[in-house]
């Protein structure tokens, strides 16, 4: 992967840098320093690509990040800010001369308003600590990435983190309502807050999804919401993924919008059913989890109502979850998907790609054949309802050249996304991992334009170096 | 002021690279039913998108819909009611209450102001269902962002920059919606008698339960006088509002278990599906402060628990007239219409609230001299500047529209 040439410079006046930033953050074990400790950042959830970086520093307050921000925009120095390293596009690798805001010990709840739902937090507080830090009256943070027990809010909103309920209650920058930013000449803004819609100009949907190209988030306000009375899933089971997916249309055409609405493929199931037993079908080549909120009443009828739907289809398998054990039990399959895969596979990529539905089964017929074509079992699971695909591409790492290989296979896939008229990123970003397909979704001009959008924020180009944009000249500051 | 008005988007590239290389400026403008909104562009021509038209992509089934810039709302509206289907956050046309009278709303437009209307604090505003977005920057060239998916992080999010940008980070060409299911019925409940500050505990204690309401007004009786609705009109006291929509066979169960959980002593008042609508729409049109036509309109954005008392503030020491939305995070007032249309004040007035405050009527030299949008800190006004620069640096779309410069 190649990145930017590091600057001989800064490493070179690495004993004074870490120096001055243990002026900046007095704090104990502030500044990170030794090899060994550094490691430890040295890459995310893409662990194929490490750097160590040339210091980490730990602020525990929104001051302490802007005075290391200004203090890095005079000496030159990338800037890199990082939650709990859990994304998967390599978004959070170091550069070999930058310093990595690392924010996990900032990890306070500030505020919780039951009045007006809202939930202010610092950047480092985990997803999952929202919704348990407002469970006790009845509320919940709707986006539930797959990795919430241990991802930082400040994180989910750089990558603008969806997770399986997203048809229902949209992504990251639907719930989110305010943030303090730190920009790199040390400005401390505040942008939207407890109200519904933020002054001015949306900076604040700029911000988010922005993979850290425009400054450092230390406070994040979002909403919460009242939990639903129930929740259910029903699991179906297809002789074919076309069935399933036009199940997944006349579903939607029906006027009932799922809160989840889950694929898996036979690889996915087989693996699955390998791992846990969760009791899904073995010989089908689909299954669809379709989960609808509501009082015991309305989410019988709604299931119902959907087994009926389904029937055109021609399911071969068909279970409603009768209570809460048997809805866990359905769920416990997808739940431990990624991990049964991991037990069949030494290595897999994980893909994010996002389709229009309508194109699920094409789709899926031409990553059969990409996956014959490459010879990797390829298990498909993903978020029905809105089209975001999670292919994973299995392979051996030891088996020379599989990985370049595997690389090739997953642009591939995403190139297949782009040209279904989808996307190359649904929720796990571009970081390094999809920073040389950006060309394949937009044209220079297009590229060069948001390249102008992150100068006028980071005039000097100095945030999160060598992520999101294909390499090359820096953009001209505005 | 010379209009032009392209039929196609080569035509709009060219007005647009025309105009920077003349060095003059465009007023860019849909359908005109929002002629008057923001402040006074100084231009030498006007960039007409109304013959851009069309619905481009509809899929039912994906919850998705395009249409070229120019199509007026109500056929994008109308194309998704033959499926069942509509635009989630209820658009609101305030062609009346800025004296456009007929003139027709257009989908660019909505997205340029990024209006949402009450359903916006149950299903999200404007900008959550804008999922893509063609345009026009400032040196001609087109550019996309966003498609037809609901869920894309593939480079930086500039659909959200042009909702609400006025026009001043480009012309938009093509918009991308995700849309909605229809609810099968609608039921509005009523609480009568109830002042800003019990409304509003009331409104909030609703937002929290989980039946799923989709939109919370109060009306003062002053404003409820004025409803098209009978049992509105005639209900002599202030109103608060209710909104309830599902399957119909769910409806019951969840207005008696919303009631319930209320705990009014007075007994709620239902209006079924047709003064349901009708009601919500005069709501949302903010319709009932339209008349007197020479009142100034401001529309402050602030936290439910907030809005109430900051109502009562501003109808006190300003002789002004107004009514609540979004649960009370959502204040519309009409004041008189003189000098700065009380611009500074009612910015004081507000004090610890937050939020922001602007002005939506007023007559051009009050637009001109007060602040229309709220003014931004420092650090703010100078970013802003900068985007500008990058998107539009010879300050050809819309300069000066929301802000001096940009």
């Amino acid at each position: 992967m190649r990145m930017p040439e590091p600057n001989a410079a800064h490493i070179a006046r690495r004993e004074a840098i870490l120096g001055d930033l243990r002026r900046l953050c007095a704090g104990p074990e502030a500044v990170i320093d030794s090899e060994d400790q550094l490691r430890a950042y040295e890459t995310d959830g893409l662990s194929a690509y490490r750097q160590v970086p040339l210091a980490v520093v730990l602020p525990r307050t929104t001051e302490e990040v802007a005075a290391v921000m200004r203090y890095c925009r005079d000496a030159g120095l990338p800037v890199l800010g990082r939650g709990a390293g859990t994304s998967l596009a390599g978004g959070a690798m170091p550069t070999a001369d930058g310093v990595v805001v690392g924010l996990m010990k900032m990890r306070e709840v500030l505020d919780l308003d039951f009045e007006n739902r809202t939930a202010t937090v610092q950047a480092g507080v985990t997803n999952i600590a929202v919704t348990q830090a407002c469970e006790h009256e009845g509320f919940f943070y709707a986006p539930d990435p797959s990795s919430q027990l241990a991802c930082s809010m400040g994180g989910n909103v750089a990558n603008n983190s969806g997770g399986a309920h997203c048809l229902k209650y949209g992504v990251t920058t639907n719930n989110l309502l305010g943030v303090k930013l730190v920009t790199i000449d040390g400005d401390i803004v505040e942008i939207g807050g407890k109200h519904l819609d933020a002054a001015g100009l949306d900076l604040l949907g700029l911000i988010c999804g922005s993979e850290g190209q425009l400054g450092i988030v230390t406070e994040v306000t979002v909403r919460i919401l009242k939990a639903p009375e129930g929740a259910r899933p029903l699991l179906l089971g297809f002789a074919s993924n076309e069935q399933a997916g036009a199940c997944v249309d006349a579903i939607i055409n029906s006027g009932i919008i799922p809160v989840a609405l889950e694929f898996m493929d036979k690889p996915a199931i087989h693996a699955v059913e390998a791992f846990v037993q969760a009791g899904y079908p073995l010989d089908v080549e689909a299954v669809l989890i379709i989960e609808v909120e509501g009082s015991e009443d309305e989410i019988s009828a709604l299931l119902e109502r959907i087994a009926a739907i389904a029937r055109a289809f021609e399911p071969t398998f068909s279970r409603i979850s009768r209570d809460a054990r048997e809805a866990a039990a359905i769920w416990l399959g997808r739940k431990a998907a990624f991990g049964a895969v991991g037990r069949i596979s030494p290595d897999y990529i994980c893909i994010d790609g996002t389709i229009p539905t309508s194109k699920l089964p094409e789709t899926l017929a031409r990553i059969r054949e990409l996956s014959d074509a490459y010879g990797f079992q390829i298990a498909n699971i993903f978020h029905a309802g809105d089209g975001n695909l999670h292919p994973l591409v299995l392979y051996n790492a030891n088996a020379p050249g599989d990985l370049q290989r595997a690389e090739q296979c997953a642009a591939d896939i995403l190139k297949l996304c782009v040209d279904m008229d989808g996307c190359l990123s649904g929720e796990h970003g571009i970081g390094i991992e999809k920073r040389d397909l950006m060309g394949y979704q937009f044209e220079a001009h297009e590229l060069e334009l948001q390249k102008r959008v992150k100068a006028a924020f980071d005039g000097h180009g100095l945030l999160n170096v060598g992520k999101v944009f294909p390499l090359d000249e820096p953009a001209e500051a505005a | 002021m010379a209009a032009i008005a392209p039929a196609d988007e080569a035509g709009i590239i060219e007005a647009v690279r025309a105009a920077r290389a003349a060095g003059t400026a465009l007023e860019i403008e849909g359908g005109g039913s929002k002629q008057g909104f923001g402040r006074p562009v100084q231009a030498a021509s006007t960039l007409s998108l109304a013959r851009h038209r069309g619905v481009t992509l509809y899929r039912p089934g994906e919850l998705v819909i395009r249409a070229l810039a120019g199509t007026p709302t109500a056929e994008v509206e109308r194309a998704l009611d033959e499926a069942g289907q509509m635009l989630p956050f209820e658009p609101p046309d305030l062609a009346r209450l800025l004296g456009n009278g007929e003139a027709v709303s257009t989908i660019g437009g909505l997205v340029a102001t990024n209006l949402s209307g009450p359903a916006r604090i149950a299903r999200g505003a404007l900008r959550d269902s804008l999922i893509g977005v063609r345009f026009v920057d400032g040196a001609g060239e087109v550019v996309r962002s966003g498609g037809r998916v609901m869920k894309n992080v593939t480079g930086l999010d500039l659909v959200k920059l042009q909702a609400g940008a006025h026009g001043t980070m480009g012309v938009l060409t093509e918009v991308t919606f995700k849309v909605l299911p229809k609810a099968e019925a609608t039921r509005t409940l009523v609480l009568r008698g109830l002042g800003a500050d019990a409304a509003g505990a009331a409104m909030r204690a609703a937002m929290a339960t989980p039946f799923e309401v989709t939109a919370a007004a109060w009306l003062p009786a002053a404003v409820a006088g004025r409803s098209c609705v009978d049992a509105i009109a005639a209900a002599g006291t202030d109103v608060t509002l209710l909104r309830l929509e599902h399957f119909r066979s769910f409806l019951d169960r969840r207005a008696e278990a919303l009631v319930d959980a209320l705990d009014q002593p007075s007994q709620a008042l239902v209006l079924d599906d047709e003064a349901s609508r009708a009601l919500w729409a005069e709501v949302r049109d903010v319709d009932l402060l339209a008349a007197p036509a020479d009142r100034a309109i401001w529309r402050l954005s602030t936290t439910p628990s907030e809005g109430p008392a900051l109502l009562d503030r501003l109808a006190g020491e300003l002789d002004a007239v107004g009514f609540l939305d979004w649960s009370g995070g959502l204040l519309w007032l009409a004041v008189e219409a003189t000098a700065d249309a009380a611009a500074a004040r009612i910015r004081a007035l507000r004090g610890e609230a937050g939020g922001h405050a602007t002005l939506v009527r007023a007559p051009a030299a009050v637009r001109a001299a007060a602040d229309v949008f709220e003014p931004e800190a420092a650090p703010l006004i100078a970013l802003n500047q900068r985007l500008k620069n990058g998107i539009d640096p010879n300050r050809v779309l819309n300069p000066g529209r929301m802000y001096a410069g940009v």
